[in-house]
């Protein structure tokens, strides 16, 4: 399959500009005529039915939380970036374009970076205007923190709760379009197939689930904003519910999937405690602002940490990288994590953690000054381990965070199945290799409020799309299939919990497919992924029957999909045999251990097509080219 | 601290038309270092284990901010630790041998589901009744254009913070959601963008929220009590104060909400 970017001819700052002149327009008195199905009501989702809905088309809304405002967008912490230079630091929408290429480690789509660069600055005019209530200065205007990556500050944010405030605004306009009749939500529905008539996306499966019933809906247009896969690591920073299914399935039906090994750990997580854990719990980046993160020099020094003198501690990232500091990206300061605790200089019961200490900071701002920034973070971080972080320094350790790969989309956010479009996380264009901090938020939202509305009206205005009924025979098909899955998963009977099979997966993927990665371990994930999925399909119980609220058969299905899908990061990050960004190959780095990029080789975007269950994928390639920013090994130094 | 053994008092409801009752089950080897819902995992492993259908309760993001898990601990929603939701409750405030009742939200407007689960779908309606800005996207003016003091401005996120868990309802002894609906008014009435709009919206609000079936507000404050997120019931006044302004200045605003799923 040859995959056709789309991307618009012209010099990059005009792409888009030329592009939304060149877009097929529908009416004002039609866009009432057309049907548009989102999946989702994160950042991406309920940006994208807001706007789709003022628009005047009719949006079907499902998410599978109770309410569309508790989708997981909600607990992004740390801010968004925006290029407004309010700062007078040398911001630019050059340098954010720029930074994030940098940051992605050069695997990102630069026409798609630079349209995402020249819509921040609209972002923020409209969050304001929809009443978010933005951290500001004394004078009144709007107030900037910096962010891992990048030498200015172009970070806004409330408190440690920005996902929160941009979700419920997003949320409001939403409820705003669900008053005026625009949009319906469907809470409690999960969607578990694609339904594709002639060859385009008419129409999705979802299962009610409250009843159980499964319920078909037809469309115009499906609109996937269904977030990250981190949670096939098991142990994760997302929320325990977040899942692949709608990709997956998608993905089943003819979408390609794309750079799926490129998974972000993030630094700054609190430490795993023991067996019974569910997930991790991220400490937000905007803490490297003013914590410094260290270790004891000698190994195994096991004295409480306010008693090592400061000769004896060692500022690592301070000391590798004098220019970025604690501020290095994600993946840089993840494997130096990783590198001092292999050294056997970790701290904690477990040694796998490093100190993030503020003692410098509160000593030179004041407590106060700490607390109004972080205070909500450093009462959390008290609420888990039992320890005051304005005494004693907090322990982090790299934790699963985000993940850059995602469904192959074009420059208009189009999947390779015509009319299925793929928003925010859950596609794969932006962020190349690597995402920079305070940049998912941004994302999600240009997706939404500003790309889609002109991309989609232009896939409708230009393709012919006769009205489709849902008693249509591929709606009954997807249907009956959707209903033989579960019907199997209940007939196993077996002795074994889903969360076991969940544990054993994410153990496999950590040790083998997690921060380092190479070729031996990759071929054991490749041996051992099929067995466990053989295994839980004789051995899970899923108890309960399918007529009612079961959430044993909604996880069920869930860790389903994923025994599926672990082998595909696994054999994308054996295939890319080149370092990059989070993708750390241990075959292929500098002599000083930073990642080794093969610009030769890999310099493409892998999008991978199925071709059964436990079939070898067939891998697709789209050059990436770079004709703006100059290909160069990356140093923070 | 050594692991605990908990009798635990959990409610069981197959459905919402179907008497539930409480159920003795022993929660064994909790360590106190696990989260109260992550004890309810172990429990519900042993369930399924056993083939017994797990206890049913919702939860997302264990952070404290998605606003999905809904439990009343021993009779206080989220739990006896203030400003705590039930996800961030670890188990080392409880001591081995103590007997936990575990009960569902309860309040005519929150119909239970099954077991520990509610239906809230009438905050979104009272959200879509006015809780928001009137702003298509495309023509916001420059996000520095209205410059906000920093007190207001911060005054306003205090009430924004609101994860609309539905705490509040369930602690009231008139299931009220005054808290709920205040914060929401509060945080939009405060800031220079919700100003237009702010009379209008807080009659329709309020109308909605009548009309769902919450009750009244007899100033007893177990909502503040009990917010994970500590909003004060500060912003029951102001919404009180903006709803009589509406009422008083335009008739036309008593408005006739409508209930519909």
């Amino acid at each position: 399959m040859t995959l056709d970017s789309k991307v618009p001819a012209g010099p990059i700052a005009e792409k888009w500009d030329r592009h939304k002149f060149q877009v097929k327009l529908v009416n004002p008195a039609n866009k009432r005529k057309h049907t548009v199905i989102i999946v989702g009501t994160g950042l991406a989702g309920a940006s994208a039915a807001s706007a789709l809905g003022e628009l005047g088309y009719q949006v079907l809304s499902f998410c599978i939380q109770d309410s569309p405002r508790r989708a997981h967008s909600i607990a992004a912490q740390g801010g968004i970036n925006a290029a407004k230079n309010y700062q007078n630091d040398g911001d630019s929408v050059y340098r954010l374009f720029y930074d994030t290429v940098k940051g992605g480690d050069y695997r990102s789509r630069e026409a798609n970076v630079y349209r995402l660069a020249q819509i921040s600055v609209n972002i923020i005019d409209q969050c304001v205007a929809q009443g978010v209530p933005f951290a500001r200065e004394y004078g009144g205007l709007l107030d900037n923190r910096s962010f891992g990556g990048a030498q200015v500050s172009r970070t806004f944010y409330a408190r440690g709760q920005t996902g929160q405030q941009l979700l419920l605004g997003a949320y409001q306009s939403m409820m705003r379009q669900v008053d005026r009749g625009n949009v319906k939500v469907f809470a409690r529905r999960e969607m578990l197939d694609l339904v594709v008539v002639d060859g385009k996306a008419r129409g999705i499966v979802v299962r009610n689930l409250t009843t159980g019933e499964l319920e078909t809906y037809a469309a115009d247009a499906i609109l996937l904003c269904t977030g990250g896969y981190g949670t096939v690591f098991y142990l994760s920073t997302n929320a325990v519910n977040s899942n692949v299914t709608a990709s997956w399935r998608a993905h089943k039906r003819g979408a390609l999937f794309a750079n799926p090994c490129y998974t972000q750990i993030h630094p700054t997580c609190i430490p795993v405690s023991g067996e019974h854990q569910s997930k991790l719990t991220l400490m937000s980046e905007s803490l490297r602002n003013d914590g410094r993160v260290w270790v004891p020099k000698k190994k195994g020094d096991h004295r409480p940490p306010n008693q090592i003198p400061e000769d004896e501690r060692d500022y690592y990232l301070e000391r590798k990288y004098p220019s970025f500091g604690n501020l290095v990206p994600r993946d840089v300061a993840s494997r130096n994590a990783k590198q001092v605790c292999d050294d056997g200089r970790g701290v904690g019961e477990s040694g796998l953690a490093v100190y993030l200490d503020f003692k410098d900071a509160i000593g030179r701002l004041g407590r106060g000054v700490i607390e109004s920034r972080y205070g909500n973070l450093f009462q959390m971080y008290e609420k888990i381990t039992d320890e005051n972080p304005y005494e004693v320094p907090m322990r982090i350790f790299p934790a699963v965070h985000y993940t850059m790969g995602g469904l192959w989309v074009d420059y208009n956010l189009m999947s390779t199945v015509p009319g299925l479009h793929v928003l925010g996380e859950a596609n794969f264009s932006d962020h190349g290799a690597n995402r920079l901090g305070a940049s998912a938020l941004m994302q999600g939202l240009a997706d939404g409020y500003f790309v889609i509305p002109y991309t989609l009206g232009h896939y409708i205005a230009s393709t012919p799309l006769p009205k489709v009924s849902t008693d249509a025979e591929p709606f009954k098909e997807a249907k009956a299939s959707v209903q033989d899955r579960i019907n199997k998963l209940l007939a196993v009977k077996g002795h074994r919990t889903i969360r076991e099979f969940h544990r054993e997966l994410g153990r496999v993927m950590w040790d083998h497919v997690g921060m380092s990665r190479n070729a031996e371990g990759l071929q054991r994930a490749l041996t051992e992924i099929p067995k466990l999925r053989e295994q839980f399909w004789h051995e899970v119980s899923v108890p309960g029957t399918p007529d009612n609220l079961n959430q044993s058969l909604e996880h069920a299905g869930r860790v389903a999909d994923y025994l599926e899908f672990a082998e595909l990061i696994a054999l994308d990050a054996l295939e890319r045999g080149e370092s990059c960004g989070c993708h750390f190959r241990e075959e292929s780095q500098t002599p000083d251990n930073e990642a080794l990029r093969d610009d030769e080789h890999y310099s493409y975007a892998a999008a991978w097509g199925f071709n059964g269950v436990g079939q070898r994928p067939t891998l697709n390639k789209e050059p990436l080219t770079f004709e703006e920013v100059h290909l160069s090994q990356r140093s923070y130094k | 601290m050594a692991n605990m053994t908990l009798k635990l008092l959990v409610w069981r409801q197959p459905g919402p038309t179907v008497p539930g009752r409480l159920v003795p089950y022993t929660a064994d080897q909790i360590s106190p270092d696990m989260s109260f819902l992550e004890m309810l995992d172990v429990v519900n492993e042993g369930l399924i284990r056993k083939g017994e259908e797990a206890i049913a309760f919702d939860s997302d993001c264990s952070e404290g901010i998605c606003g999905t898990c809904s439990l009343v601990v021993i009779g206080i929603p989220h739990g006896p630790q203030r400003g705590t939701t039930v996800c961030q409750l670890h188990m080392r405030h409880f001591h081995d041998g103590e007997t936990i009742t575990i009960e569902p939200w309860r309040a005519r407007a929150f119909p239970v589901v099954k077991d520990l689960v509610v239906n809230r779908s009438a905050f979104d309606r009272i959200i879509a009744a006015g809780g928001y800005v009137s702003v298509n996207v495309g023509g916001a003016p420059d996000g520095n254009t209205l410059p906000i003091g920093k007190k207001t401005a911060d005054l306003a996120m205090d009430s924004a913070a609101c994860i609309g868990c539905g705490a509040c309802v369930a602690a009231c002894k008139n299931a009220s959601a005054h808290l709920f609906v205040g914060a929401k008014i509060s945080h939009l009435a405060l800031m220079p963008q919700g100003e237009v709009e702010r009379y209008e919206r807080a009659a329709r609000m309020v109308a909605q929220m009548d009309a769902e079936g919450f009750g009244s507000c007899s100033n007893e404050g177990e909502c503040e009590a009990v917010c994970p997120k500590e909003i004060p019931i500060s912003n029951i006044a102001r919404m009180i104060r903006e709803y009589s302004k509406a009422l008083s200045t335009h008739r036309k605003w008593q408005w006739k909400a409508t209930t519909s799923e």
